[in-house]
């Protein structure tokens, strides 16, 4: 019940709504006398300070009718809310249950009911059932009705494919059985939560009948009628009407603010919030000087979250022209941010900061805000790793390729669209005209991924960051995609930081190799040293996770025990030495990146 | 996950298949609309006359109506006649059902389809201005108040709403006419009473949708590409917010007509509203029985445009669904 107390929507929710349950309580036997006392002296009054709210034609006073209304209204609502979910729950739970042409028609007849106005349902059922409460609350009921069978069948649908539902099917148990037994008690949660929102709109829409003169007939009243009665006064005493509608516009709020909350609560389990600790620990030491021939030179690079979650730490790594780096390590290393970090994409509320970071000889932390913006959209092209997700699904292919030229390059339209095709038909997208016209949805995984190169393409990019372009790409798809980046890269002298998690796809395509780990980066070698030279315990697992053709079928994969510390947990000294099975005393400490060898550089002690 | 290009053709089966349902739902509400002068207990011409009414009065009303008839003839003939735009004739005035339904429809669609654009115009760049502002959980405050304020405004309906209205610019300051249909002036006040609600449901649909946007791939893309905000916004995220928001829009349309009964009694409207409310409370059954098959129609015809529309908007959206 917490929950409802910490959003301002959840605690004046709860404020009202308890008011009016007390107010159905204590209303009545308070001012039940007072509000049918006549008094002829009195009536027709506007406001006084004997009557806050005036008088009406028999001179009783309208504050104490309306307190004392609010039983009748909430009664009356939590009857057609009652009825209303009862024969929902009862239509919902049918499909499950009858044979299935029966069941469809069911459902098809829910479908239509729940498309149908509530209040056009309720004045149907009132002209037959009647002018008055019992036809009011029967109509509103069946108003109510289309919203629960449908809640009801979603419900359940979402439970019908749970294994303790299809053991009892394997078992033999009927299915009216299934569903009363199995089904409905997995469902009532959300189901009684759901009709607090229904109770709201059930009040309204008997306001809104009686107000018509539809609903609850004299002598007796609710809200609606009392406002029935004040409307016809509203030119020359406005409080008469006003003071009812107030009363109904409360209750309705209040029943919605706290449906909403408990729907929500419903739809999800609150979700345990982590706990933040660890802290960031900056690389001391000078960065040196920037290295004019770089295309990417990243010093010292940090992103942290609010609580001391720090994914990424001290990182630093250059790229030089026409070479491929490979970024490696497990999901969770911080290799995603990292390049997200580089193009300036890290989302709030994370922060990032950085000794250096400069892009084609330029500092991105210095440069003017359009300078940056046309130096990053035209100089770094991004491919992300699902194709299906990363291409506007709303926009034609050609458009969006396009759009690179004419925002950033002044292209004409004309002009940029013959550019789009030109990519496409580049990175070999057979008919570009085509399907340069077309919707993402036309083109398969392959094309797609080649197009979002090809848009990569539409600048002159210096420097390609390929996040995990492959991985949601079948086998030989990923094959053409590599071979297409690395033919890019040879072509146009631009760099590309390809980011992976299979050191195998990396050890293929890359020049050089960094390996990430906990947010760090702990080995930095030439590709050709990768699978001898890895001095790190970490990289020497990785490779050795690999299968090759002697690999023995029989034995399971080798793979690292235990798991990566998150960025929360990671502590002071070596992240990797929890694992590590030539961990000793000094892993405590940090172990910096230092040199090993040509071009090598590794944080190790041991190494 | 390579995929092959979908088949043009399933296009055209989905809007068949909307179609074959708006029909049979037609078909539905005719026999319901029917069934229901039957279904009022006891005799509806003695009701409506009153008891006093002589023997003769009602048998001669009855033969009349032909009820009479055996039950089968009488669904004939009706379907016959509302096919033939013919829907009686009124217990209360003897005018035509179907004059009635001409001289008044007019005033409530066009007052139903003005709110929905107020709304729609309003709410969809609220909406994505809350979404822009809140992205992440950044500037919390400005959630809260959004959820709160909308929430608050759904819960209200259209009938507090153009009391209040009514009080407060009609009455207090004297600014619109308080009732009656006349100039543009007198549109204002029941415009804003039915726009109000579906403005602050739709801004939260709009906003929920903008955010979902802003986390995908394809926007983090066009980020990385450095579009304007202006581009980013109206040409990125804005179409892949549509499809929900119209559908939302869609359906409060119907809300907005059904909710317009209220609003039309209030302003006194001269809609088809005001006129279902006293045929109900007369009894005049003939009208009450045309204007709810009317109603019925046109949200029928509403939600099939709706889906119509999305379904050649957002192809993958229609083709998705059964």
């Amino acid at each position: 019940m917490r929950h409802l107390l910490r959003s301002p929507a959840g605690i004046a929710g709860t404020l009202l709504v308890t008011l009016m349950v007390i107010l159905a309580i204590v209303g009545p036997p308070i001012w039940g006398a007072e509000a049918e006392r006549i008094d002829s002296t009195a009536i027709l009054q506007g406001v006084s300070a004997a009557h806050p709210l005036g008088t009406d034609n028999l001179g009783r006073d309208i504050l104490a009718r309306v307190l004392v209304a609010g039983r009748l209204s909430l009664a009356l609502a939590l009857l057609a809310t009652l009825i209303g979910a009862g024969a929902g729950v009862v239509l919902g739970a049918l499909p499950s249950v009858l044979p299935r042409r029966a069941a469809r028609l069911v459902t098809g007849t829910v479908n239509a009911l729940v498309a149908f106005p509530g209040l056009l349902l309720a004045m149907f059922t009132a002209v037959i059932a009647g002018l008055g409460a019992r036809g009011a609350v029967l109509g509103i009921g069946a108003a109510v009705a289309p919203g629960f069978a449908r809640l009801t069948q979603t419900l359940a649908a979402s439970v019908a494919g749970a294994d303790y539902v299809s053991a009892a099917r394997m078992l033999g148990v009927s299915r009216w059985r299934v569903m009363s037994r199995h089904v409905l008690p997995n469902i009532a949660e959300p189901l009684i939560l759901n009709l607090t929102q229904a109770l709201g709109g059930a009040l309204l829409g008997l306001a809104g009948m009686s107000f018509l003169g539809l609903g609850v007939q004299p002598p007796s009243f609710d809200w609606g009628r009392l406002l029935f009665d004040g409307f016809s006064r509203i030119y020359a005493t406005p409080a008469v009407a006003l003071g009812p509608a107030a009363a109904v516009a409360l209750a309705g709020i209040g029943f919605n603010l706290l449906g909403d909350v408990l729907a929500r609560a419903a739809a999800r389990g609150s979700a345990p919030e982590a706990k933040a600790t660890g802290r960031a620990v900056p690389d001391t030491g000078g960065i040196g000087e920037p290295d004019p021939d770089a295309v990417l030179e990243v010093r010292d690079l940090t992103v942290t979250f609010p609580g001391g979650v720090t994914p990424v730490r001290g990182l630093s790594l250059t790229v030089a022209p026409g070479e491929i780096v490979g970024l490696v390590g497990e999901s969770g290393s911080g290799k995603s941010l990292t390049a997200s970090a580089i193009g300036g994409l890290v989302p709030y509320p994370g922060e990032v900061s950085a000794g250096r970071l400069r892009l084609c000889g330029a500092d991105l932390g210095e440069l003017p805000e359009t300078e940056r913006r046309r130096l990053l959209g035209t100089s770094l092209a991004m491919v992300f790793q699902d194709p299906m997700a990363s291409l506007n699904p709303a926009l034609r292919v050609g458009g969006q390729l396009a759009e690179v030229a004419i925002v950033h390059q002044g292209a004409s339209r004309t002009e940029a669209g013959n550019r789009a095709v030109d990519r496409l038909e580049h990175v070999r997208v057979p008919e570009p005209g085509r399907r340069a016209r077309q919707h993402p949805h036309e083109l398969s995984g392959g094309m797609r991924q080649r197009a979002v190169i090809a848009m990569g393409l539409m600048g002159e990019p210096r420097l390609i960051i390929a996040d995990e372009p492959t991985t949601a790409l079948d086998v030989t798809v990923q094959r053409e995609i590599l071979r297409l980046l690395r033919q890019v890269t040879d072509e146009t002298g631009a760099a590309t930081l390809f980011i992976s998690h299979d050191i195998a796809v990396v050890g293929e395509l890359c020049h050089r190799v960094v390996v990430m780990y906990a947010g760090r980066v702990v080995e930095e070698l030439p590709v050709e040293e990768l699978v001898s030279g890895a001095a790190h315990p970490y990289t020497r697992a990785l490779v050795a996770s690999l299968p090759d053709m002697e690999t023995d079928r029989s034995l399971p994969l080798a793979s690292i025990p235990g798991r990566q510390p998150s960025p929360a947990e990671v502590g002071g000294g070596c992240a990797f030495a929890a694992r590590c099975e030539l961990a000793t005393a000094r892993c405590a400490e940090l172990p910096p990146l230092i040199s090993y060898g040509t071009a090598h550089r590794v944080a190790c002690w041991e190494a | 996950m390579a995929q092959t290009p979908r088949p043009r053709r399933a296009g055209g089966s989905f809007a068949l298949r909307r179609v074959v349902r708006f029909a049979v739902s037609l078909a539905v509400l005719l026999v319901a609309s029917f069934a229901m002068i039957h279904l009022i207990p006891g005799d509806p011409v003695r009701a409506s006359l009153g008891p006093a009414a002589p023997v003769e009065l009602v048998a001669a009303r009855r033969a009349a109506l032909g009820l009479d008839q055996p039950i089968p003839d009488q669904l004939l003939s009706y379907v016959r006649d509302v096919l033939g735009g013919e829907f009686g004739t009124s217990f209360i005035s003897g005018e035509p059902v179907r004059d009635v339904i001409a001289a008044r429809l007019p005033n409530t669609l066009g007052l139903a389809l003005l709110a929905t654009v107020v709304a729609l115009l309003v709410a969809v760049p609220l909406g994505m201005w809350a979404a822009i502002r809140t992205e992440n959980g950044r500037n919390r405050g400005t959630e809260a108040a959004f959820t709160t304020a909308t929430g608050a405004a759904v819960a209200v309906p259209e009938f507090l709403y153009s009391i209040a209205l009514v009080a407060v610019f009609a009455i207090g300051f004297g600014w619109f006419p308080p009732a009656g249909k006349g100039g543009p002036e007198s549109f204002v006040l029941p415009i804003l009473a039915l726009a109000i609600a579906p403005t602050a449901m739709i801004a939260r649909i709009s906003r929920v949708e903008t955010l979902r946007e802003l986390g995908t791939d394809h926007i983090r893309l066009a980020r990385a590409k450095r579009l304007p905000a202006a581009r980013l916004y109206v040409r990125h995220v804005l179409p892949n917010t549509l499809t929900a928001t119209l559908t939302v829009g869609g359906l409060l349309l119907t809300g907005l007509i059904a909710g317009s009964v209220l609003v039309e009694y209030v302003f006194a409207w001269p809609g088809l509203g005001l006129r279902i409310v006293e045929s109900i409370t007369q009894k005049d059954y003939p009208v009450a029985q045309g204007v709810i098959l009317v109603y019925g129609a046109i949200v029928l015809a509403v939600n099939l445009l709706v889906d119509l529309l999305l379904g050649a908007l957002d192809p993958t959206s229609a083709l998705k669904e059964t």
